[in-house]
């Protein structure tokens, strides 16, 4: 890995997704300068396809070893491919998503496909960093799109305290994300990983010190537990198509950002930061799951079942080794489809020309829109970890990375948590199945109600190929890379 | 055979016929009656072919051979392969459930509300519900295990009685959180020998000390689906609510994957934890039996007071398999196999009267006889099979699990034996208030005697129950290889240890 010898743009090909995204955005912002707000559904089709390519060519294309660019700055591997395809697939399901409502609501401005762009070039390279600086870039400029994107609608209350909340929170956030990596910096001399790698076998207490403080801000932005605080607020008052888009692609990037950090640079130092994981995932899965039973408001709800969610990730993460990667990735994967089309459904239902809100809201789907009830069982119980569908697949994983590194106790605690975790999820089924019809309640044809088959259709791995599929690739994926 | 994989055409078939009937409806707009109408037929149509599927495997297996039949194995994902085979256990109880289905397709012919949501639901359970019997690896066991968990939650809660909402929960949240820890026993004992094939994981032998653990969690999940008191509350909940044909698969079908589990798992994996734990579970057996049967006595709901006679009778199934010979395993099975017969049919008595008369109280009926002959005497014949009276299927299962348990320790035969007379008690004080006395309440006195459709619905449970009642040996014989199989290697085990 001689990186240094070479010419600084030798290797600049497989930066190609990132490139298009970068090429998307400025494009974009020349199109909407002369276009207006008419542009915006051209924007968003052109962004959605940007995306997909984007996130398709980082998998299709990864190299067979991983590749280091701009002099050490970012690390291209199977690890990033895998990862980006799946932001890029969620960011184009949110711009979809987005169309329709923007539409529905008259807020189509040219901008949300650019900000979008923004934030997932943002997670591209966060997926990608290979040392502390091009880390912080990448989340920074993740979450400045994404605060934008949280006070969208302008003149609502709710969503303007929304942004505010997620950008001062955001910034304290980065701020400890900074002062860690001065630690690190400070204790090892070098910001690249793979010198930090090398500085980081005697261990130390400087360093493990910055090495929580980075733990602590990654795990604000996944919304792990006790950093979680912002995400109910956010979720609620942000637009629903981004709250979708929030709980999944920065979350996807978070966890492999965080697997990146811990597994390269502090493999040594397993047994310490193993605590500080196993800490975070306990205290998310029993949060997530126990908040989550008082909430009405389907918004908040999906908010704390999203710290739950990570909890079970960071379970998986917390096992280290090509297991762990291989398994928070494949239970991001399957979380992720399955979270945005009930988000895609919330969409697609209107109850006396709304879109519905609170569990109550869904009361009666069952009898008159059998369909959009099944696909709410489905993408549910999925979310639940029920078998034969996708989310069990990916408990049975994290369960099986937890119990192989002799943390079967935190297994136990998992499985009661997903337990308590199901009662909430029953709640919304027994609204949608049990409760009488009402009258109002109609299913809106379109972009929603096609995101949310197409997630509830990955989500049901009928198609058992594809899930053997997948699951080879998540494990090359962690096997090029760690 | 001659080469179809005839094992998944049968899992499948009704799993497919949910699909052509979500087509149906999807293509209809709007309620439709002849849709309704249609899907019901469909339905009744798609079970009747996996039976008859069932009864072509059930003709080309072979009873006196050991291992598994049938097999099919593909290689899939996360280590796991797509593997089926049955025995004669795994056998009987699928053609316990490919019979019992259409017979619960035809007491659902009265259902009026989503209609195809209905038939959907409960095809798809049925092909769960084989799934469970076939499945030859433990994570596919789980997976249709869990799965079965869907459909019977919304077709409780959206068909079901006045608590249905409850009832639905409450039997959700008490299945998964027993399952659950199973799940992490699965995953540790997938560790541990590197294979997730049931044949492969009963020739590994785990530590015993692990095996206690293992056989914890796993009894957690087979003692909440038996159910075993004290965790057997779901049960009443659930089976009062359900709409009929779902408390009569709870009660024929499902239950019996608590004692299918101990079968096919607790006792050859984990043989000394099972030893150690024997007393335990033959006191929790015993006191099912005896409470059961007391609760069962003072219930004033007919489906309440079935609900806990199955308790009881479970508490037979337990003793028996934990008796660990010969005697009791294979009283055990003829129990179930029973059991699915007669308490399923008595839930479609009760759900004949309800029909009718839209409620369950004891204490509003009386003096059918009078009105309904024919009804009487067909629940007259199911609650002596349910006492146990010999010459109906109820008998050889009780008489084989007493005998089986009394080799090991007779007083928890004797206790056995008192719920025998409880149960008498119960069942005849039931037949004789609803059945017997005068007519006094005027409402019944234009209540009609069965119909064609239920005639032809509980024609043949009758068959059955007097069949196995007379010459149980049918069904004995069927599933001896299989006792024999566990017991043997249970025995073996239990020389082996020092």
């Amino acid at each position: 890995m001689t990186a240094e010898a070479q010419p600084f743009l030798w290797n600049v090909h497989w930066a190609a997704p990132e490139l298009a995204l970068a090429a998307f955005a400025l494009i974009a912002v020349v199109i909407g300068a002369w276009g207006k707000d008419k542009a915006a559904g051209l924007l968003a089709a052109l962004g959605a396809a940007t995306f997909a390519a984007a996130g398709a060519l980082a998998f299709s294309w990864s190299p067979q070893t991983p590749q280091i660019l701009f002099g050490g700055a970012l690390v291209v591997d199977g690890f990033a491919g895998f990862t980006k395809a799946v932001i890029g697939f969620c960011a184009a399901a949110t711009l979809l998503l987005g169309a329709d409502y923007f539409s529905a609501t008259r807020q189509s401005r040219f901008e949300f496909p650019i900000m979008t762009g923004l934030a997932v070039l943002g997670m591209f390279v966060m997926v990608s960093a290979n040392d502390l600086i091009t880390l912080y870039v990448g989340l920074e400029l993740q979450s400045l799109a994404a605060y934008v994107m949280a006070a969208w609608r302008r003149d609502d209350a709710k969503s303007s305290e929304a942004g505010i909340k997620y950008f001062v929170l955001g910034a304290i956030a980065s701020g400890l994300l900074l002062f860690g990596a001065s630690y690190i910096y400070g204790f090892t001399g070098s910001v690249r990983f793979d010198a930090i790698a090398a500085a980081a076998q005697d261990g130390g207490v400087g360093l493990l010190f910055g090495l929580v403080l980075v733990l602590c801000a990654l795990a604000f932005k996944m919304s792990a537990a006790p950093f979680h605080m912002w995400t109910p607020d956010v979720y609620e008052g942000a637009p629903t198509p981004v709250t979708a888009f929030f709980a999944a692609a920065p979350k996807m990037a978070a966890i492999a950002l965080m697997a990146r950090v811990l597994y390269a640079p502090f493999e040594d130092m397993t047994e310490q930061w193993r605590q500080v994981v196993v800490a975070l995932s306990a205290i998310s899965m029993v949060v997530g799951s126990i908040a989550a039973l008082m909430q009405t408001n389907l918004k908040r709800l999906m908010a704390y079942s999203s710290v739950a969610n990570v909890g079970f990730a960071l379970m998986g993460l917390s096992a280290g080794g090509v297991e762990g990667a291989s398994s928070a990735l494949l239970y991001m994967a399957f979380y992720l489809p399955a979270t945005i089309g009930v988000f895609a459904l919330v969409l697609a239902l209107r109850r006396d020309g709304t879109h519905v809100e609170t569990i109550d809201d869904l009361a009666g789907v069952g009898a008159r829109q059998p369909f959009a009830a099944a696909m709410f069982t489905v993408l549910l119980f999925s979310l639940a970890g029920i078998p034969p569908l996708a989310g069990f697949f990916g408990k049975f994983t994290v369960f099986a990375a937890a119990a192989g590194a002799g943390l079967a106790w935190l297994a136990v605690l998992g499985g009661v948590c997903a337990v308590i975790a199901a009662a909430y999820y029953l709640r919304i089924l027994a609204s949608v199945w049990f409760r009488p019809p009402a009258p109002a309640l109609v299913g809106a044809p379109g972009g929603a109600m096609l995101t949310a088959a197409a997630a509830t259709a990955l989500t049901f791995p009928i198609l058992a190929v594809a899930l053997g599929m997948l699951e080879r690739w998540a494990d090359i994926a962690a096997a090029t890379s760690f | 055979m001659n080469g179809l994989p005839l094992l998944s055409i049968m899992t499948f078939l009704p799993a497919a016929g949910a699909l052509l009937i979500m087509a149906a409806r999807w293509s209809a707009s709007g309620d439709n009656p002849g849709l309704d109408r249609g899907v019901k037929l469909m339905a009744l149509i798609v079970t009747i072919a996996a039976f008859i599927v069932s009864m072509i495997i059930l003709a080309g297996f072979d009873p006196a051979a050991p291992g598994y039949q049938f097999v099919e194995r593909t290689p899939w994902a996360f280590g796991v392969s797509y593997h089926m085979g049955v025995d004669g256990l795994a056998l009987a109880l699928i053609v316990l459930t490919t019979a019992l289905m259409p017979l619960c397709i035809l007491a659902s012919w009265s259902i009026d509300k989503q209609v195809a949501s209905y038939m959907t639901l409960f095809l798809i359970l049925e092909t769960l519900m084989i799934g469970v019997f076939a499945a030859l690896d433990i994570v596919v066991f789980y997976v249709f295990f869990e799965a079965g968990l869907i459909p019977m939650f919304i077709l409780i809660g959206v068909w079901g009685g006045a608590r249905r909402i409850y009832a639905a929960f409450k039997f959700f949240l008490y299945t998964l959180l027993g399952s659950i820890l199973m799940l992490v026993a699965i995953v540790v004992m997938a560790l541990e020998a590197g294979t997730t094939s049931i044949p492969e994981l009963t020739a590994h032998g785990f530590d015993p000390a692990l095996q206690t653990w293992l056989w914890l969690a796993f009894f957690a999940s087979f003692a909440v689906k038996m159910p075993m008191w004290p965790v057997h509350t779901w049960l009443p909940d659930a089976h009062v609510e359900a709409p009929t044909a779902a408390s009569v698969v709870l009660a024929a079908i499902l239950l019996k994957m608590g004692g299918y589990g101990f079968l096919r798992f607790s006792l050859p994996m984990f043989p000394d934890a099972s030893a150690l734990f024997a007393p335990l579970v033959f006191a929790l057996s015993v006191i099912a039996i005896v409470y059961a049967s007391l609760v069962a006595f003072r219930q004033t709901d007919i489906k309440k007071l079935i609900a806990y006679s199955s308790v009881a009778h479970m508490g037979f199934v337990t003793m028996g398999i934990f008796a660990g010979n010969e005697q009791g395993v294979q009283g055990a099975i003829f129990q179930m196999l029973s059991h699915g017969v007669i308490s399923g049919a008595l839930f479609l008595c009760v759900g004949v009267v309800y029909d009718r008369m839209h409620t369950r109280e004891i204490a509003f009926y009386g003096g059918l006889v009078h009105r309904m002959p024919v009804y009487a005497a067909v629940f007259m014949l199911f609650t002596m099979g349910n006492v146990g009276l010999p010459g109906l299927s109820g008998f050889p299962g009780e008489i084989l699990t007493m005998t089986g348990a009394f080799q090991v320790n007779p007083w928890v035969a004797a206790g056995a034996c008192v719920g025998v007379i409880l149960s008498a008690v119960y069942a005849l004080t039931l037949y004789r208030k609803v059945a017997f006395g005068t007519l006094d309440n005027p409402k019944l006195a234009a209540i009609a005697d069965l119909d064609a459709r239920e005639w032809i619905t509980f024609a043949p449970l009758v068959a059955a129950a007097l069949i196995l009642g007379l010459a149980p040996s049918l069904a004995l014989d069927f599933t001896r290889v299989s006792a024999q199989t566990i017991v043997e290697a249970l025995a073996a085990a239990r020389s082996a240890a020092p």
